[in-house]
């Protein structure tokens, strides 16, 4: 009876020290705004790497891992900060996987991730002007900058001999960044933009900015927008007017939702996605449908690593500070060391833990080439109302 | 032949949606106009009570939808349209009731209640986002073109494509029977002569035993209408978002104040005045230009007045522009 006693209490005492150990880090993403249709699919991913960290016990000898979700509207800065803020002050998190958009993610970063040190991993911000942003090392992304998205596009549309195309974006960071991006590189291959017209976001109505990219005309129209906006309202406008048929879809546009919409009159256009087709991709998918829900929407594998390797850096540094445990990023993600993929990450905390270097591939290959990933795209051909993967770059 | 591709690409991008955008302006400023005649104050609240009634159509429509109710091949949101515009007419009489008879009764001045129309803005605003989301919503059904641009081309053999979308043809049909109803019932009915009268001539009217409140009560019912049907038919022919009927206020005003404010013919000329000055000076003309010219006269540029951007800059302007030369308007309104 005396044994059993002292085994519960010692059990009761060892729950105890393991519950106070809970470190949460902020999850924070645009769940409403104009990429609110996104943002469940990277909380899915990032939910996901929480769920196997808490399961494998082996996080920081014993301690749970909590997200706590913080709404960054994706477009309001004001409102991005204030949500971190409340973040870090009153939720006291080590690190935030977030933001969701690169204009309301370089000022979170600016005023809350600096002042207090503490680490931001954006899984989807991919504005070229974040790769060179001050951040005291504080910075990291497993979605690629635009940069690259912008190189991309071009070899993609000069390998199917479109030489001639009209680009609208919309008018924030995002859009800028990567029709900037794109521009210059397709103009480097050859290619000809009639027109580069920005759009604002949450109007009822088109119909001009449609009109005028028409009188610019083009083989094609290139889209970098939001689904749920303003990218939807051209797409619908271009396409009751019969301006342009065919339409060039970067990675604000990949939503299933844009699909259910236009249904079959999208057929011919193409685009890309941050994806990898990596092993641990195949891995992340299946554990994604086990748990309920699909890991091929975007982003959804970056918010997983996003959080993975935050939680490897951490048991790296055997810290959840901030400024300890950002430079351990770096050589998680691009070892050398022992491979680990989506769905091994018990294994590399134990392996991190035993004082052993991994090398972090995750669900999206992650690499980092200072604080962006390297980023591969999945390139697709809208066919019958559906995405059909054409290859990987 | 290329005189035929510049009147279709004439039709397509400028001439078609400028008059279902004119339609909807004209019914939203009718609105104002009737508002402002007879209640004598500019009714800031009036982009929102179209938001508000689209909403509850909206509402109304999907319910119509789940019970497998539709109009063939016209959208299901014109059955719901009645009832939207009573909910409508029941919250506008309660709000009046509730906040301008107050004012009316201290006889303020009309400043203040234009000051009040704006609280009554904010508080519709909230109610509508409340009610509905802050997001998009789609409820158009029924058949999406009358005449599609591919369909048009094959036809014609043009290089051009026309579309006609049902929508807009529904905004001009719909505004043209509203239009001439509201026309009828002012003119021909005695409740209409009545409100007419107590517009010209609050005090005349009063001494001749026309009832002030009814006269009121007719009026707002009547803006539920309108507004109810103007909101519907912007948010069919593009899309239904709560904010952007408040963005829709500016050219609204405009429209009633360059046709006079007060004048209901002025109001529906002042839509179609803003409508086309928006799209023409925002539309680039190269298109039509290529076809047009000869060859070696085509500019190389888009011959834009000015970027789609300033679409609104175009309503203040003429705003401005009549408020300083003519504040009468066209057909001689009232000076504001």
């Amino acid at each position: 009876m005396k044994k059993i006693l002292l085994a519960a209490a010692a059990v009761a005492l060892v729950t105890q020290v393991a519950a106070a150990q809970t470190v949460k880090i902020g999850i924070l993403l645009g769940f409403t705004g104009p990429e609110e249709s996104q943002a469940p699919g990277i909380y899915n991913g990032a939910e996901l790497a929480i769920k196997q960290i808490d399961a494998s016990h082996a996080f920081l000898k014993g301690a749970q891992l909590e997200g706590v979700k913080g709404d960054d509207t994706c477009t309001d800065a004001s409102a991005a900060v204030a949500a971190a803020t409340r973040l870090v002050t009153s939720d006291h998190v080590a690190g935030i996987v977030g933001g969701h958009c690169s204009g309301v993610t370089a000022a979170v970063l600016q005023s809350v991730a600096r002042p207090n040190g503490v680490v931001m991993i954006s899984p989807s911000a991919t504005s070229p002007s974040l790769s060179t942003a001050p951040s005291d090392g504080l910075f990291f992304r497993t979605a690629p900058s635009d940069a690259r998205q912008g190189q991309v596009m071009a070899d993609v549309l000069i390998k199917q001999g479109i030489k001639k195309v009209a680009l609208t974006y919309t008018d924030n960071d995002y859009g800028k960044g990567l029709a900037d991006a794109f521009s210059a590189a397709y103009k480097k291959e050859g290619g000809t933009i009639t027109i580069s017209l920005p759009h604002q976001d949450g109007k009822a109505d088109y119909s001009a900015e449609v009109g005028t990219l028409a009188a610019a005309g083009g083989q094609m129209l290139v889209v970098a927008g939001y689904a749920d906006q303003g990218g939807k309202g051209i797409i619908q406008g271009a396409l009751d007017t019969g301006a342009f048929s065919k339409f060039y879809l970067p990675d604000g546009m990949y939503t299933a939702s844009l699909l259910q919409h236009f249904g079959k009159s999208l057929d011919g256009s193409i685009g890309d996605i941050g994806e990898s087709n990596s092993s641990g991709f195949k891995t992340f998918v299946a554990e994604a449908k086990k748990a309920g829900f699909d890991g091929t929407a975007a982003y959804s594998a970056q918010g997983y690593d996003a959080v993975a390797l935050m939680a490897l850096a951490m048991e790296a540094a055997h810290s959840t500070k901030g400024t300890v445990y950002k430079n351990k990023i770096e050589a998680i993600a691009n070892g050398p060391g022992v491979k680990i993929y989506a769905g091994q990450l018990a294994k590399g905390l134990k392996l991190l833990s035993e004082g052993k270097a991994i090398n972090y591939e995750g669900a999206s290959s992650v690499r980092l080439i200072g604080p962006d990933s390297a980023g591969s795209y999945r390139v697709y051909t809208i066919k019958n109302g559906k995405r059909v993967t054409d290859y990987y770059e | 032949m290329n005189i035929l591709d510049a009147i279709v690409v004439l039709l397509n991008y400028v001439i078609i949606p400028a008059t279902s955008y004119g339609a909807q302006l004209a019914l939203g400023a009718l609105g104002v106009t009737l508002i402002y005649g007879i209640l004598r104050f500019s009714n800031f609240a009036h982009g929102d009570t179209m938001a508000f009634g689209t909403a509850v159509t909206i509402l109304i429509t999907w319910a119509f939808q789940a019970a497998g109710i539709t109009f063939g091949p016209l959208p299901t949101a014109l059955l719901a349209l009645p009832l939207g515009i009573a909910v409508t007419a029941l919250v506008l009489l309660f709000t009046d009731r509730a906040v301008y008879r107050f004012y009316r009764r201290k006889k303020a001045a009309p400043v203040i209640l234009v000051i009040v129309s704006m609280g009554v803005m904010f508080v519709m605003n909230g109610l509508t986002r409340l009610i509905i989301g802050v997001q998009d919503q789609n409820f158009a059904d029924g058949q999406r073109f009358i005449i599609n641009a591919f369909q048009f081309r094959k036809m014609t053999g043009l290089a051009q494509g026309l579309a006609l979308r049902t929508t807009s043809v529904i905004t001009l049909l719909t505004a043209i029977i509203v239009v001439a109803a509201l026309f009828w019932f002012l003119n021909h009915t005695r409740t209409g002569k009545s409100m007419r009268a107590f517009a010209d001539n609050e005090d005349l009217a009063l001494l001749s035993g026309i009832n002030p409140e009814r006269v009121v009560t007719v009026t707002w019912l009547l803006v539920a209408g309108l507004a109810t049907t103007a909101g519907v038919l912007y948010g069919l022919d593009k899309s239904f978002m709560p904010f952007t009927y408040f963005q829709l206020l500016l050219p609204i005003f405009a429209a009633a104040v360059v046709g006079g404010l007060g004048n209901p013919l002025g109001a529906i000329v002042g839509g179609f005045v803003v409508a086309f000055s928006e799209v023409m000076s925002t539309y680039a003309w190269r298109m039509v230009a290529a076809y047009v010219l000869p060859r070696s006269l085509v500019p190389g540029g888009l011959m834009q007045l000015l970027t789609t951007d300033y679409k609104f800059a175009v309503s203040f302007a003429i705003l401005v522009a009549v408020l300083l030369f003519k504040p009468t308007g066209i057909f001689k309104g009232k000076s504001v």
